[in-house]
């Protein structure tokens, strides 16, 4: 029998919030070791913590965009263990009542890696979850040659815990759960959730078995430092456990380091190690009423992104590849939504936009929000292009002008000439030139080689210095030549 | 006249008249301190220099203007040592003010003296302090009770005017009982905690050591109040402490819980206290009997409570980043060394019992169990004050023991506070005033009379208590030192 891997995932999530947690001083990165600490957060005697009500709406707000339900109350408990990057030796968590409870994580296509997209086995998938609950992260450890420094800036900042069923069932789709999580997270402004910054962290619990049996033992990996670590990590600790069980070991429940270098799993515990955490309610901290701010927080549910893609589909008629792409960034999509907003073809802007705004902005090293080209200029470029006043090849002449120069089309085309010629008197002119000019061209199109008029065309184009609008040219063209 | 024997309240009057000034209030208690502090030792240090500085400072128009307060050694104030009793905090200077101190600067006070302590606030006879302990200013060789017995006794000694102190099973009641003085434990919340560094949180409270029961009310009236940096403090208003003083206690009706009065009692103090609510009787008071049924099992649930979150309050104290620590090699190493020597055995004890009762298997048999059998508790309570303002019973079971007497036996400790414990897991505020004295080998030794009232019903608490007051002697005696 082939042994079939599960998947869950905790992800931890920095909220990006002002303060910390429990206390005032300000979430910071980068600033001076232990520069960004009061006694609250350093767990002097004495100290006590405060909630940080911004932290709660937020990861509400997190659960609102995943669907989970809200319980009316919440509370905090303390999770014991000693570590020096503890302030207190204890941590102020969740463990019975979280904030949020299920809901879930909706897969989508383009969320999986590239060389994935084409063989996705469970299309439109949603991954299930468990819970999201709120609590403090723990300070920095630095390791030197002979001692270890502790940089407690990072101490007491919101962390938000998500954590998932056991639905995963491959790294592929591992990854797309990550990525389709991640757009969400940074969507509702909650996070800026860059795996490589820290700001997202991902352990994952592995197991294989064989199909309909119960499932095998679970092995944890840790220290995946982006999403594309983490399907490797997965990948290999499948293979790793696959080969394992197959050679007839016995796995034992542990955790397992991630080493990106070696590519492989390392085991750093198992369970006779483990720690009896005796969480109980944080006595400094009352049960949390959270009726007092969900209306609240339900009006800044944002759109999410599959809701975004869905609506460019159905009201701008974009292909749903095209919409995936717009919708993949929040900035995108609001740019997106107030070019195609005024424009007489919206999908014409999205092509635009996908085309030739989004390598240009590649090879400028620029993102959308520092985008030289503003929402309503593209708008007014394409809606010159669709109205015959230039050509598409004129178009992208003055994309290029105004990307560099930031200028309006209107005024780039009016400086450079660029006006299409659509007057049929000047351009019958130039073509019976062109005629006169080519009489051997002229003769194989009477005699019925209907392509040699492209010869003539092209003359006309060339005589009219690329101002001529091709089509009105056809037009003349085929009309002086039936007579 | 000496300065050192007076009242806030005397003081303030002199204060205000210019008679004397802060820095002549300073002088005289440093003289006192000098004088006697070397036979109770009731203080662990003090900054004369820094209190000074302020005395210099001191706005004399602000209700406690100029008025020198002496500080439990758990109460953090900027700059100065905050040992709690304790090995482990030896090298520590407070780097904040809590929010009791912060207020009482507000209102002219002037924090001076680090009063002794058990450590950790553990204990009811400050024989756990780790600096030695502090003696009773009544019969040396006796106990001042504790936690706060060094607050108590300072108070009683004339070395302070007033002093402030914690609560968690009864650290200021009972130590004010066996030193013959005012202590008022206010409700859960009323009084931040926000500084005071932790033994069990959900029982803690900030209360003040007294000559009169006016000055308790003073000192109520500053340290009240919602606190932002403390989430467990009341968000109620605070009414004047004194608005009740002096009116007439007539018609209102004293319950007296039939489980406080039991054999095993000293005979002079239940004497004494019997003596006290006739006299409430003689002021018009009525007295009824109440009944709180699940006394008995108060004990058992607070050292389940307590300890449990002392287990966690204390694994701060690890010596990583301030406190004693010790020589180690590698990290587990560090741990079990720095507490082991930091830590006195009563503190060990606790933190022990604290972490059995959390342990997976034991959670739901103890912690969980203890929480619902406190709910019960505080019922009882709930359903007395349905009978009666207020409750009226002894403070501590007898009047000060031997020093050395208990203190190998834990159990019997625990036993000295059991009328005062169930009033924190109820949250209820206590208070309490001399009511007499026991002779004992020939010395005179206070009875505390305890007054428990409904959550934040203190002034009515500080009503009571000062018609009984103002009605008779007691604490008109002092100490001979
Ligand atoms: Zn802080």
């Amino acid at each position: 029998m082939p042994l079939i891997p599960t998947i869950g995932l905790e992800v931890h999530v920095q909220l990006k919030t002002r303060s910390k947690m429990f206390c005032g001083c300000a979430v910071e990165f980068g600033a001076e070791p232990n520069t960004r600490v009061c006694p609250v957060c350093l767990g002097y005697p004495g100290a006590l913590p405060v909630m940080n009500r911004a932290a709660l709406e937020m990861t509400a707000l997190t659960g609102l965009m995943l669907g989970c339900a809200v319980p009316e109350v919440c509370k905090f408990d303390r999770k014991n263990y000693f570590y020096p990057d503890m302030p207190k030796n204890y941590q102020i968590t969740q463990y019975d009542q979280p904030l949020c409870v299920g809901g879930g994580v909706p897969l989508n296509e383009f969320a999986y890696p590239k060389d994935a997209q084409k063989s996705i086995v469970n299309p439109g998938k949603t991954v299930r979850l468990t819970r999201i609950h709120l609590e403090e992260d723990v300070a920095k450890s630095q390791h030197f040659e002979s001692s270890t420094g502790i940089d407690f800036n990072r101490a007491g900042t919101p962390l938000m815990e998500i954590v998932s069923e056991p639905d995963i069932a491959s790294p592929e789709e591992a990854f797309a759960y990550l990525i389709a999580l991640q757009q969400i997270l940074i969507y509702g402004g909650v996070s800026d959730a860059d795996m490589e910054k820290g700001q997202l962290r991902c352990d994952c619990n592995v197991s294989v078995a064989e199909p309909g049996a119960p499932l095998g033992v679970k092995i944890e990996i840790k220290n995946m430092n982006s999403i594309s670590a983490v399907r490797r990590a997965v990948a290999y600790e499948i293979e790793r456990q696959i080969a394992a069980v197959q050679k007839g070991e016995r796995l034992v429940q542990s955790t397992r380091r991630w080493d990106d270098d070696s590519a492989q799993t390392f085991e750093m515990r198992s369970k006779e190690s483990a720690h009896d955490y005796r969480y109980f309610p944080d006595p400094d901290l009352l049960p949390v009423d959270t009726s007092v701010f969900m209306d609240e927080v339900r009006t800044r549910r944002p759109e999410l992104p599959h809701e975004k893609r869905d609506r460019f589909v159905r009201d701008f008629g974009v292909t749903p590849y095209d919409a995936s792409v717009l919708a993949s960034e929040k900035a995108l999509a609001d740019y997106f939504d107030a070019a195609a907003k005024s424009a007489r073809k919206p999908k014409n802007v999205a092509n635009w936009i996908i085309n030739d705004l989004l390598s240009a902005l590649t090879t400028a090293e620029k993102t959308i929000v520092d985008c030289p080209i503003s929402a309503h200029a593209l708008d007014e470029l394409v809606n010159l292009i669709d109205a015959g006043t230039i050509s598409s090849s004129q178009g992208k002449e003055v994309f290029a002008a105004m990307f560099a120069t930031g200028a309006p089309a209107a005024q780039i085309v009016e400086e450079r000439g660029l006006k299409q010629e659509s007057d049929s008197g000047a351009i019958e002119a130039l073509c019976q030139q062109a005629i006169a000019n080519s009489p051997k061209a002229v003769a194989e199109y009477k005699a019925g080689k209907l392509q040699a008029i492209n010869s003539v065309k092209g003359q006309v184009m060339k005589l009219s210095q690329g101002k001529a609008n091709p089509v009105v040219v056809s037009q003349v063209l085929e009309k002086l030549l039936a007579e | 006249m000496d300065l050192t024997s007076l009242s806030i309240s005397a003081l303030r009057e002199k204060l205000v008249a210019r008679e004397v000034s802060p820095l002549d209030a300073l002088d005289a208690l440093d003289a006192r301190i000098s004088a006697v502090d070397d036979k109770v030792h009731g203080f662990l240090s003090r900054d004369l220099a820094l209190a000074k500085a302020h005395a210099a400072k001191a706005d004399l128009s602000l209700p406690l203007g100029g008025v020198p307060i002496a500080i439990k050694d758990v109460i953090n104030v900027t700059g100065e040592p905050c040992t709690c009793g304790s090995r482990m905090l030896l090298p520590y200077r407070a780097p904040y003010d809590a929010t009791v101190i912060a207020k009482l600067r507000a209102a002219g006070a002037i924090p001076f003296g680090r009063a002794n302590m058990d450590e950790f606030a553990m204990g009811s006879s400050t024989e756990n302090s780790a600096f030695g302990p502090t003696h009773n200013p009544w019969d040396l060789t006796r106990t001042p009770g504790g936690s706060s017995g060094g607050s108590a006794a300072v108070v009683a000694a004339d070395e302070a005017f007033a002093a402030l102190g914690s609560d968690t099973g009864g650290s200021i009641r009972q130590p004010a009982a066996l030193c013959g003085i005012v202590g008022v434990k206010p409700t859960y919340g009323r009084v931040s905690r926000y500084g005071l560094t932790a033994f069990a949180s959900s029982l803690d409270q900030i209360g003040p050591f007294t000559k009169t029961v006016r000055d308790a009310a003073l000192i109520l009236d500053v340290i009240s109040g919602k606190d932002p940096m403390d989430s467990t403090s009341l968000d109620q208003p605070v009414p004047a402490h004194t608005a009740l003083l002096g009116r007439d206690i007539r018609g209102m009706k004293l319950g007296m819980p039939r489980e406080y009065f039991i054999d095993g009692i000293d005979p002079q103090v239940d004497a004494a206290v019997r003596a006290a609510i006739r006299h409430y009787e003689s002021l018009g008071a009525e007295i009824v009997e109440v009944s709180l049924p699940n006394t008995e099992h108060a004990v058992g649930v607070y050292y389940i409570i307590a300890t449990a979150e002392c287990s966690a309050n204390l694994a701060r104290f690890d010596g990583v980043r301030y406190g004693h620590r010790a020589e180690s090699s590698g990290l587990l190493d560090h741990y079990g060394r720095t507490r082991e020597e930091g830590f006195g055995p009563e503190v060990k004890r606790r933190i022990i019992l604290g972490t059995y009762v959390l342990s997976s298997g034991y959670y739901d048999a103890y912690y969980l169990r203890a929480q619902k059998v406190r709910t019960l508790i505080r019922d009882d309570f709930t359903r007395a004050f349905a009978q009666c303002d207020a409750i009226v019973c002894p403070t501590s079971p007898e009047p000060a023991f031997k020093l050395g007497d208990r203190a190998d036996d834990p159990l019997k400790m625990y036993l000295a506070d059991i009328f005062t414990i169930a009033t924190n897991l109820a949250g209820i505020p206590g208070l309490s005033l001399p009511c007499g004295f026991a002779e004992v080998d020939g010395k005179k030794l206070p009875i505390g009379l305890q007054l428990l009232g409904q959550p934040l019903d203190e002034p009515r608490l500080l009503q009571i208590a000062h018609a009984y007051e103002q009605s008779t002697d007691w604490h008109k005696a002092r100490p001979g030192l």
